[in-house]
């Protein structure tokens, strides 16, 4: 016996028909445009990689910046970039925290609250060249030249902006709750925040600092007026130091073969750390 | 001394009162949540309110341990009597006065840290105990909530592995191993399967004889099965207050009975 075909109300096939091929379209689209945005993707990666893989030796990491035509590496532009990241980070990390922490816990409403969120709101927005410039008048005039520490404070104004808003955000997800648990006990507000508050948001903050990183590391504008450049080792960071975006800028643009090609090692170099910080910070969000 | 007189309901109370309530309201902002509530919640007794939603039963429990403070647009007026002593007066330390009245919320609130540490970390704030005796207090905090068996061989997993039940218990393991003297429940079983609400109604009749208890519920068959004293609110009123088993069968007022009987509104 066959069994009965199921009768439905009229009109439901047809309005059902008409759902599915809406789903269809909108799936193809959205299947497509995504598939436009890692073709370039992976078209960049590949550049880098074939270029870029040509000029990775021993000697990247150990030698200075050349001459035109002669041999060499990027040692000083490594070394410049890992320390002013580095003070960058040291530097603009806690006053993001600690602002961002002020605007959760201790005054989110009033004016000085929405002042704060309004200036962050602007620099995070600002072209980096800005802030270049900024510094340029703040720090490298007044000290009469170029220099590392400079680069660094140009650096900084970029990361705290960052972990700001990521500090703030995270700890707006930390549910009322659980805050109240800790006051129930009778902890003071400060002990509430570093032991319960922060960290339940660790995760969410680390992401912040990281993405903040990966960003400084590939800015060049801020530091073309700043750190400006350096052919050999800067003994300390008072000297004009050299970076790799600013280094790549400068190969780049050359017509020497020899820079061109360090110029693409430095991209590979950047491209790599940048994808790892990425990677971390997406692994710390997802084990939150 | 604040000098007040009892309120009537209080002929049925025979234990001395933990907390009195004199002429207590409370308003959120410009909502008047509490008005003139009077009430004696008697010690080593568990008492839970009940009454429909929004009628002031967990504004009157965060009133006990000051937790409103933390809101600015909270305000509570009239006294609130624990042991005799105000303990809405500015001079009354609130870091105290809560290590004195422990809490314990609807949703489980495990810290974002060891089991172990979830339960030191109350104890840490008012005592310095040597390595020995904090496990001690680990330990018999732990196994006062009834949960001591599960976790003992992984007190250093993060908290949150646990399961719900579990946590809730943690919560309340927490809240004891600080040693108050009144532990509040809001509504500490609304999140619970019916298993671990069995588990911890258990709970709360062992903790009456070292604690005073006062638990929000929503649900009626609890209050009746696990309270001594039973208040009726509505509409931010008390409505009525007494003895659980007179509160169920005999109840005085209307309101209450309708309430009870599931004849409300």
């Amino acid at each position: 016996m066959m069994a009965p075909r199921p009768v439905y109300p009229p009109g439901r096939l047809s309005l059902h028909a008409w759902r599915r091929r809406t789903n269809a379209l909108a799936l193809t689209l959205s299947v497509a445009a995504m598939g436009f945005g890692l073709f370039w993707l992976g078209w960049i990666l590949w550049e880098t990689l074939r270029l870029g893989l040509a000029g990775m030796a021993l000697s990247l990491f150990t030698q200075v910046t050349p001459a035109p035509n002669d041999a060499g590496g990027l040692a000083n532009a490594i070394v410049g970039s890992l320390s002013m990241v580095a003070l960058a980070t040291a530097v603009g990390t806690p006053i993001g925290m600690l602002a961002g922490i002020y605007l959760v816990e201790y005054r989110p409403r009033g004016a000085l609250a929405a002042a704060t969120r309004f200036v962050n709101d602007i620099l995070l927005s600002a072209p980096s060249i800005v802030i270049g410039l900024f510094i340029f008048e703040a720090v490298v005039a007044p000290m009469g030249g170029f220099s590392g520490w400079a680069g660094a404070a140009a650096l900084a104004l970029i990361v705290i902006p960052v972990v700001l808003r990521t500090t703030e955000n995270t700890l707006k997800l930390v549910p009322a709750e659980l805050r109240e648990a800790a006051y129930a006990l009778g902890a003071p507000k400060w002990r509430v925040i570093l032991a319960i508050t922060l960290r339940a948001a660790r995760a969410g903050v680390v992401t912040g600092v990281l993405l903040a990183v990966a960003r400084i590391a590939g800015e060049t504008a801020p530091l073309l007026f700043t750190a400006l450049n350096n052919q050999f080792w800067a003994s300390d960071l008072a000297h004009p130091t050299a970076s790799l975006p600013v280094v790549i800028f400068q190969f780049a643009m050359s017509p020497y073969e020899n820079w061109q090609h360090l110029a693409w090692a430095g991209v590979l170099l950047i491209t790599l750390a940048v994808l790892g910080l990425n990677i971390l910070a997406r692994a710390l969000a997802r084990g939150r | 001394m604040p000098h007040s007189s009892a309120p009537p309901s209080a002929i049925e109370v025979r234990s001395t009162p933990k907390i009195s309530v004199r002429q207590l309201n409370f308003h959120y902002g410009k909502f008047h949540a509490l008005k003139n509530i009077d009430l004696d919640i008697p010690t080593h007794q568990v008492t839970a309110f009940i009454g429909p939603s929004g009628c002031g039963k967990s504004t009157l429990l965060r009133v006990f341990n000051r937790m409103f403070e933390l809101y600015p647009d909270q305000r509570a007026q009239g006294q609130v009597l624990l042991d005799g002593e105000d303990l809405l007066a500015r001079t009354h330390d609130v870091a105290l006065l809560r290590a004195k009245i422990g809490m314990v919320f609807q949703k489980p609130t495990p810290f974002p840290m060891s089991i172990y540490d979830n339960i030191a970390f109350g104890v840490r704030l008012f005592e310095r105990l040597s390595l020995a005796d904090m496990d001690e207090r680990v330990e018999w905090a732990l196994r006062k909530a009834a949960l001591w068996d599960e976790v003992k061989d992984k007190l250093e997993q993060s908290g949150a592995s646990l399961s719900g039940g579990q946590q809730q218990r943690l919560c309340i393991a927490r809240g004891i191993a600080v040693q108050p003297e009144v532990l509040l429940l809001d509504e500490p079983c609304s999140a619970l399967d019916p298993i671990s609400t069995a588990r911890i109604e258990e709970l709360m009749a062992e903790l009456k004889s070292e604690y005073t208890v006062v638990i929000v519920t929503h649900n009626m068959q609890q209050a009746a099965r696990c309270s001594d004293y039973t208040a009726y609110m509505y509409l931010g009123e008390l409505i009525e207050f007494g003895a659980t088993e007179r509160m169920f069968f005999k109840p005085r007022r209307k309101e209450t009975e309708d309430y009870i009987t599931g004849r409300f509104g």
